[in-house]
């Protein structure tokens, strides 16, 4: 890595909202706490319900104020514990990638990940390559609001 | 924002939070926030002081709503919301703000911690925002409880539960109730006979008033939530009436088919009619359809001719059952893990290779060779027995990772066994090392070894093969560093317990949860070791994870216990943070009537209503309506999108 890159990665640091739904992810990242698995500090956790009370809107409310990615993690489809919520989930996140590239937001700033309350280490890896995957795309600006 | 008077209370957590946090930092910048009236630092909120200390600040700031910054809200969550009512507020005005283990635990850099606390913290005083008191909804109860899985555990927890009086519905996939602990022979560490102690347990849970036992059986769908599930069981046919049959053996002894015995673990034969084991409950003989030539008297029928009470019925059909229960326990058990995967140990294929389990049926009394050791393949009386421990156990990197906890006892009970069978035969045993906790349990090793004389060697076995009638054992001594070359005629895995087959379909029909390994989830490791994910399935025995029968034993009567608790109430109270709707936006368009996976909309006068005791407050709807006229109390979309703004703050 060039001297200028590590420049780059270690200046900006993206801000990530992360959707965990509250049976199966937010435990797994508990797990992951309970096991001391260390991952960056770039998401900030919002527990919900289920993955699929998560709208559409809120993606785009997190991208508005400022966020460069949205991550929402709920159970393995079949998994849920709303019996279906989280493939509800899984339905929108064809519209909300759709959705972002029609507005000029690269879809790779939203992603969906599956994971279960025992999938501490998984949790760990979801932020850890989402960050990563994150900063080559820089700050997000095409939805952030001006509030200057 | 709305005007409140939220106090905001953050907690070190000895060091845990501490450490990593800047817990005064934190407490500091909530002072600010907007709404914020109060905040302070703790060194253990949830010890008496520390929530007395809340209570205190409740009542000397006039506090209408507060944010505890802690543990995850799976730990105490309740704890201070049952703190914050005792201080007059409505417990739902308390949120939680997890700053241990997604945040102090996870990280290092003190300061991105510590921003990072800021924002969970902070999201949290916007939810507290605009929290609305709420009172939960009482539902009744259904005071009748299903227990799956027929094991000493189920059994166990059937007869706890149905003598305290609540009504029992027992379903248990076999022809017989009992699992594994029937094939037992004698048991470690006192080595009393497992039939002769469990028997009588399964004659009391076929007498019990309170009980309705349902063999043959199993759980296909599972709805509704605590208190009021509903169930729906599938009973197989069995063809024989169990009131009829006077299990006089008659039938089995004209039938024409003859198929390996499951119960004797492949060492014996049955027929396609047969009863799994003498005493076996309910007392009846089972036509095996799979087996049999075709239930049809052109075919053969020899059975039905003569069956002398005429308990032979071939047009039994399956029924299904559909119960209301307010409880469920499972207790699926296990399943040893497949000799198959097991290569490098011959996978199976060599003869007088046997599984622990089969080695319980040489032993046993009722078992293929009325309790004489003889080898499978020529009945020979085998001299020289090595036992394997660890097989599939222990090993991450090509089976399970995890002990299977009972298989030194059980080697050294096997060892202890054969010795008192042949003295004059040799017993080797290899292990990695011998794990004995539990009462008399260490003892009883050192006397199998002492007075028994098995030879202990400490290794792995490398491989096995046939050579000149025998089999080759090739191993390693760890302890001297030699290699060990065994000439045996007899070779015992004790292979690693897994999950019962079905534990996966299980799993999926109750939407519990699993965990690495397969084994059913409980809720909390320590602290819920009974409890599924799920509020009203309690777990039981192996299903959960490995252990012998006297902590079966312990999980049943907790499991029970548990059950027994829930259902003493008359109603139980539900979660209020159930949709509701804003008729002024609702059209009608029915969108989440769809959404919703408990049916839980219906359209009244052209506007969506909820059921509130149906309605488990998933947000589906919610995120499905186009008006924001349907949400979920105190998780409402302003909520989430000023939570949103607090994290990007
Ligand atoms: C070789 C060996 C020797 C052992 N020796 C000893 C010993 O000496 N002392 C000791 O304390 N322990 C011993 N154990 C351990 C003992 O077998 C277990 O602790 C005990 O049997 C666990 O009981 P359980 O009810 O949890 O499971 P199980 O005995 O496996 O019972 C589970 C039951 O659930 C049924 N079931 C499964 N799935 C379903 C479904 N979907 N629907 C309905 N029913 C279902 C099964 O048919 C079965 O009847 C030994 C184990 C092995 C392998
Ligand atoms: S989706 Fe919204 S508008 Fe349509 S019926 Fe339901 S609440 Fe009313
Ligand atoms: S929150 Fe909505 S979708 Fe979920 S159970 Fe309640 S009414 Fe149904």
């Amino acid at each position: 890595m060039s001297e200028q890159q590590a420049e780059v990665t270690t200046d900006y640091e993206p801000r990530i909202v992360a959707f965990l739904c509250k049976w199966c992810s937010s435990a797994g990242s508990d797990l992951a706490g309970v096991s001391r698995i260390q991952y960056p500090s770039n998401a900030t956790p919002i527990t919900v319900p289920c993955s699929g009370s998560v709208s559409p809107m809120y993606i785009l409310s997190a991208l508005n104020k400022g966020a460069d990615g949205v991550l929402v993690s709920g159970c393995h489809i079949g998994d849920c514990h709303y019996i279906e919520g989280n493939f509800l989930a899984r339905r929108k996140i064809h519209l909300v990638k759709e959705l972002l590239g029609f507005v000029g937001v690269e879809p790779d700033r939203f992603r969906m990940s599956w994971v279960s309350a025992a999938e501490g280490a998984k949790y760990s890896q979801v932020i850890k390559d989402f960050v990563e995957d994150l900063r080559p795309l820089g700050p997000q600006k095409k939805l952030k609001a001006d509030r200057s | 924002m709305t005007k409140k008077r939220t106090g905001v209370f953050v907690c070190h957590c000895g060091n845990n939070i501490a450490a990593t946090v800047d817990v005064k930092k934190v407490a500091e910048v909530m002072a600010t926030e907007e709404g914020v009236v109060y905040s302070e630092d703790y060194v253990y909120m949830c010890s008496d002081p520390g929530q007395n200390a809340v209570i205190q600040s409740i009542k000397d700031n006039n506090l209408d709503s507060v944010v505890i910054s802690c543990c995850s809200p799976n730990l105490h969550e309740k704890t201070f919301r049952d703190n914050a009512k005792r201080a007059g507020l409505n417990s739902f005005t308390c949120e939680i703000a997890n700053i241990r283990e997604q945040c102090a635990w996870v990280h290092k850099d003190r300061n991105r911690a510590t921003e990072k606390a800021i924002k969970i913290s902070r999201s949290a005083v916007r939810r507290a925002g605009r929290d609305q008191p709420l009172e939960p909804i009482a539902v009744p109860v259904t005071r009748k409880v299903l227990v799956i899985g027929g094991g000493i555990a189920g059994i166990q927890a059937a007869l706890d539960i149905a003598n305290a009086g609540l009504e029992v519905i027992l379903v248990e996939k076999q022809a017989t109730i009992g699992g594994h602990m029937l094939q037992l022979s004698e048991t470690f560490p006192t080595l009393d006979c497992s039939q002769c102690i469990l028997s009588p347990k399964m004659v009391d849970v076929s007498r019990h008033p309170k009980i309705k036992l349902m063999t043959y059986s199993e759980v296909k769908e599972v709805s509704g939530s605590v208190g009021n599930f509903r169930v729906n069981i599938l009973q197989k046919p069995t063809f024989v009436d169990a009131e009829l049959c006077k299990i006089c053996d008659d039938c089995a002894a004209v039938c024409p088919v003859v198929v390996p015995n499951e119960f004797d673990l492949g060492l014996t034969a049955r027929r396609a009619i047969h009863i799994p084991f003498a005493q076996a409950i309910p007392a009846s003989y089972t036509l095996d359809e799979s087996a049999c030539l075709g239930l049809n008297p052109i075919r053969c029928g020899k059975c039905k001719d003569v069956c002398e009470v005429g308990a032979i019925n071939y047009d039994m059909r399956p029924q299904t059952l559909i119960e209301d229960v307010g409880a469920i326990v499972v207790a699926t058990g296990y399943d040893l893990y497949g000799q198959e995967h097991m290569n490098e140990l011959g996978g199976g294929q060599i003869d007088d290779v046997l599984d622990g389990l089969q080695f319980e049926r040489l032993c046993s009394a009722s078992g293929a060779t009325q309790g004489h050791v003889l080898r499978p393949s020529d009945r020979t009386v085998p001299k020289e027995v090595v036992f394997i421990q660890c097989v599939g156990s222990r090993d991450p990197a090509n089976h399970c990772a995890y002990c299977s906890k009972i298989c030194c006892m059980y080697t050294a009970k096997h060892a202890s066994l054969y010795k008192h069978h042949v003295p004059d035969g040799r017993a080797y045993v290899f292990y990695i090392d011998i794990r004995s906790g539990g009462k008399g349990y260490e003892e009883f090793v050192q006397r199998i070894m002492e007075e028994d004389e098995a030879i202990y060697l400490r290794g792995r076995v490398s491989k096995l093969y046939r050579k000149d009638g025998k089999i080759r054992v090739l191993g390693t001594d760890t302890l001297t560093g030699q290699n060990v070359e065994i000439d045996a005629d007899m070779v015992v895995l004790a292979l690693a317990m897994e999950p019962s087959k079905g534990t996966a379909e299980i799993a999926k029909t109750l939407k519990i949860g699993r965990d690495k390994d397969g084994f059913l989830a409980e809720a909390h490791p320590k602290l819920k070791p009974v409890e599924s994910v799920t509020a009203g399935i309690f777990l039981a025995g192996c299903a959960q994870g490995p252990k012998d029968i006297p902590e079966t034993v312990a999980q049943a009567g907790a499991a029970a216990a548990k059950v027994i608790g829930l259902l003493s109430q008359n109603t139980l109270s539900h979660a209020p943070t159930v949709a509701f709707v804003r008729n002024s936006h609702c059209t009608g368009c029915e969108m989440c009537v769809s959404a919703c996976p408990y049916n839980a909309i219906s359209l009244e006068n052209g506007k969506a209503v909820v059921n509130e005791v149906l309605c488990e407050g998933c947000g589906s709807c919610s995120a499905t309506c186009l008006r924001a006229a349907i949400e979920v109390k105190n998780a409402t979309a302003m909520q989430i999108h000023e939570m949103i703004e607090a994290c990007l703050a």
